[in-house]
């Protein structure tokens, strides 16, 4: 009976075959598109750090004065100045704390065939390394008698370690980073996550990986220039160790729930304690952001990306209304065709049947151009110029959510005017005839 | 031709004609925000930047020397550069509009006073106004004597020495509103700086939002850090070639450098908007498409209803409609439909409308773009439904005698 109704289909879909067409074309824009875009928002809301992002927050104390009224909500300047920075590193409340700056330094390599470039990294605190269980290929990071010394060593990623030493080992070995030498104590095993969450979160948070790391206190010695957003208030000069000036970013790692309200007691204690020595004037908010909250909080995901999935949602909801609308104007006009068979004696659910076989068919065919249509939108994304472009990858999970929402689509795009179809008055029908 | 007729005929056909109504609301409402959305877009991509576009360079050096004194290395180099043919003038500047370098100071008007404005700085040597092609509309350009070092190595402490500026005509009326800015003292940080020339444009280094976009001071601080913009005007057709000629000559007087980012201004403005024109792209694509889909469900529709109701059309021509009549009943028909659905769809429209403004700071939606959205709605049903309605018309009336 299958095969019969496959092949009454068949014979309605040739009997308009540019609606027939229309329809699959447009059931597959719509899925093509959304499946695109769907695709790219979940590779980008990916946890960069898998295991260990529950145990990683990020306090955030508002420094500013009451009246710069500039900072928005959204723009929340979730930044630390060097003295809250400082007294967070000292006290030691979590069980790991480090600080950070991003900055791009000029590389001097030693060969004389190299020209000098520059590069992107860290200016980091020891316990960024195993606070975020950076892969070694060798050595190690630093300790925080290091920080506390203004060690001049490095942490190389392996694109440049490789770019400066070869396939020779390289521990022990020097680096000349903006005329300043330092030595080599330990190099990453390609360690790139996606966002590189631990910066400020921008348009360069997808694609830019960091590539050389030294301690924060080494940089801020040598004066080494700092690459962000830095945000001074008040009045005093724009020093980057002052307290009006903030700049760095901050990460714990709790390693429980519990630990990590108490940690936000912490902080309430700590603004309130400096309150009473005149600085924090605004109203008391400690914030401990979870690692995947604060991505989000972030807008990690950039907002034209966003609002392109909702288009695409959109463009699909318009695409399924037509087809419901013309399988339905479609069905109906069978009703005459439906009424003899009925009176002949099948049952309602013999059409429901027949009908839900010819629109599931579109659906499907939809679908199929839909994967088709969703890759070709993948692979334009992978050819924009941004930092993400190369994540836009179907992987299997994408593939069984593309073929769920055919079916899902073909299907409600079918069963409402099957159902409709199916109920007509048989007598009715034939009369009018 | 009356209304009652094909309302009654619509009420046998309710979810059918429920369902287009509800397609075209919501492309209605899709296509007018969207449309506002590349208007918007555009304009962002279209402000003038204030500056000579098509006839300036750029490139950044850093110069490496462990002793390097920054202010020599920039009066020898752009010595240098101008002398290659074809460079009308050069500076050395420490921020250019797109260059996302942006040195933002919230701008007082009484010292340790609240800031009624939040301007970009940009800093350059004598002549920066000349070679950027700013155009001064009041006042005067700085003179040689009011130059001091920006002091980068100091936390830019040159900001409490400068004694003058020159600020945007929009900073000017935001700071100074119906007065002349002239001679009138703001405070960038805790000294007072005068105002002695007012330019009538220039964009800030990265965006901001749309009313504050023009906010800048300029002072007479000469950039003293190892790193440096070199802004070189030149004829448009002579851009490539000095181009590369800069970054010889820069490298043969000093090679202890690098040098990155050489680039004509066009290049740096498109690379700034790349985002905004893949977007572009995106919205009138949807846009298109929906409407093509809306027009072709039209359609479809349209002439399903045609072949169902062939014999009732047929009886009607019998017993005296004319083909006019009936190609206007199928027109009304559908004029009905979409005018209901663009009714449903202002409102939606604006529901989405409401919805972008709290997600994206999109503004108010003009009524503008409904009204175009709801005559181009209507061309589009109409041209739709001409097809299937002719042929309605061409029914002959001999088939109201024939059995289906």
């Amino acid at each position: 009976m299958l095969g019969y109704y496959c092949l009454l289909a068949l014979y309605s879909f040739k009997r308009n075959r540019i609606i027939t067409a229309l329809m699959v074309f447009a059931i597959g824009l719509g899925i093509g598109a959304s499946m695109t875009m769907i695709t790219v928002l979940h590779v980008m809301s990916g946890d960069p750090l898998p295991g260990r992002s529950a145990q990683l927050y990020v306090p955030v104390i508002d420094p500013h004065l009451v009246s710069d009224s500039k900072l928005k909500d959204t723009t929340l300047d979730t930044a630390m100045t060097w003295t809250d920075a400082m007294y967070l590193l000292r006290t030691a409340h979590a069980d790991r704390q480090a600080a950070m700056a991003a900055g791009t330094l000029p590389v001097q390599p030693a060969q004389r065939s190299l020209h000098p470039f520059f590069e992107s990294g860290h200016y980091v605190t020891a316990d960024f390394f195993p606070m975020f269980g950076t892969p070694f290929r060798a050595g190690s990071g630093w300790n925080a008698q290091d920080d506390q010394g203004h060690a001049r060593v490095v942490v190389l990623n392996a694109d440049l370690n490789r770019k400066l030493f070869g396939s020779a080992p390289s521990i022990g070995r020097n680096v000349r980073l903006n005329n300043t030498d330092f030595r080599v104590v330990g190099v990453l095993d390609n360690w790139q996550p996606q966002p590189t969450f631990y910066a400020q979160i921008d348009n360069a948070a997808f694609g830019s990986t960091d590539q050389f790391f030294i301690p924060l206190q080494t940089a801020q010695e040598l004066n080494f220039h700092i690459s962000g957003r830095m945000w001074c208030w008040g009045n005093g000069g724009d020093g980057r160790v002052s307290d009006h000036c903030s700049w760095l970013q901050f990460w714990v790692e709790l390693d429980s729930p519990t630990k990590a309200h108490a940690y936000r007691d912490f902080l309430a204690g700590y603004w309130r304690d400096q309150q009473a020595h005149g600085r924090f004037p605004r109203p008391l908010d400690a914030k401990l952001f979870g690692l995947m909250d604060w991505l989000s909080n972030q807008h990690v995901v950039p907002g034209d990306l966003r609002l392109q999935l909702w288009l695409a949602l959109g463009f699909l909801g318009v695409c399924m209304l037509n087809i419901v609308g013309l399988l339905l104007a479609k069905f109906l006009r069978r009703g005459g065709e439906i009424s003899v068979r009925r009176a002949l004696g099948a049952r309602r659910r013999d059409v429901f049947l027949q009908l839900g076989i010819e629109a599931g068919a579109i659906g499907l065919a939809g679908g199929a151009l839909g994967l088709g249509i969703a890759e070709l939108g993948l692979w334009s994304i992978r050819h924009r110029p941004d930092g993400y472009a190369h994540l836009a990858q179907m992987d299997l999970t994408m593939l069984l959510g593309t073929f769920l929402l055919a079916t899902l689509a073909g299907a409600c795009a079918g069963l409402v005017p099957a159902w409709r179809a199916c109920n007509v008055t048989p007598a009715l029908q034939l009369k009018t005839q | 031709m009356s209304l009652p007729p094909i309302v009654a005929s619509l009420t046998r056909h309710k979810l059918t004609a429920l369902l287009l109504m509800l397609q075209v609301s919501f492309t209605f409402a899709i296509v007018c925000n969207v449309a506002f959305m590349i208007v918007d877009r555009v304009q962002q991509l279209r402000q003038p930047s204030g500056v000579a576009e098509n006839e300036l360079v750029s490139i950044d050096s850093t110069d490496l020397d462990e002793n390097a004194q920054p202010l020599v290395r920039h009066d020898t180099d752009l010595a240098a550069l101008r002398t290659i043919a074809g460079v009308k003038s050069a500076s050395a500047v420490d921020a250019l509009p797109f260059n996302h370098h942006d040195w933002s100071n919230g701008i007082a008007l009484v010292r340790d006073g609240h800031a009624p404005a939040v301007a970009s700085t940009f800093n350059g040597t004598p002549g920066e106004l000349a070679t950027l092609g700013l155009h001064l509309v009041a006042g005067r350009d700085f003179f040689p004597n009011e130059y001091v070092p920006l002091g980068s190595a100091h936390d830019w402490s040159g900001i409490d020495q400068v004694p003058v500026a020159i600020v945007t005509r929009a900073l000017a009326e935001k700071l100074f509103p119906g007065q002349n800015p002239l001679g009138k003292a703001i405070y960038p940080d805790e000294k007072p700086v005068r105002i002695v020339g007012v330019i009538d444009h220039l964009l800030r280094p990265q965006a901001h939002e749309s009313t504050d976009n023009d906010y800048v001071t300029l002072f007479p601080m000469l950039p003293d850090a190892n790193d440096v913009t070199y802004v070189l005007r030149t004829d448009p057709q002579d851009r490539e070639r000095i181009l590369k000629q800069a970054a010889d000559v820069l490298n043969h007087l000093h090679a202890n450098r690098i040098l990155r980012h050489a680039q004509t201004f066009e290049q740096l403005r498109a690379d700034f908007f790349h985002r905004n024109r893949t977007m572009i792209a995106l919205l009138v694509a949807a846009a298109v498409g929906l409407l093509i889909v809306t027009a072709l469900g039209i359609a479809g529709l349209a002439s399903f209803w045609v072949q169902q109701r062939r014999r009732s059309i047929g009886i009607r021509r019998a017993v005296g409609a004319t083909r006019g009549d009936v190609l206007r009943y199928f027109q009304l028909e559908n004029f009905l439909i979409v005018s209901t659905g663009v009714a449903l769809g202002a409102l939606l429209a604006y529901g989405l409308n409401m919805l972008l403004m709290q997600q994206y700071e999109q503004p108010r939606l003009p009524m503008l773009y409904p009204a175009i959205g709801a005559f181009a709605l209507w061309l589009l049903g109409q041209l739709a439904v001409l097809g299937p309605a002719l042929r309605a018309a061409s029914v002959p009336p001999v088939v109201a005698t024939r059995a289906t």
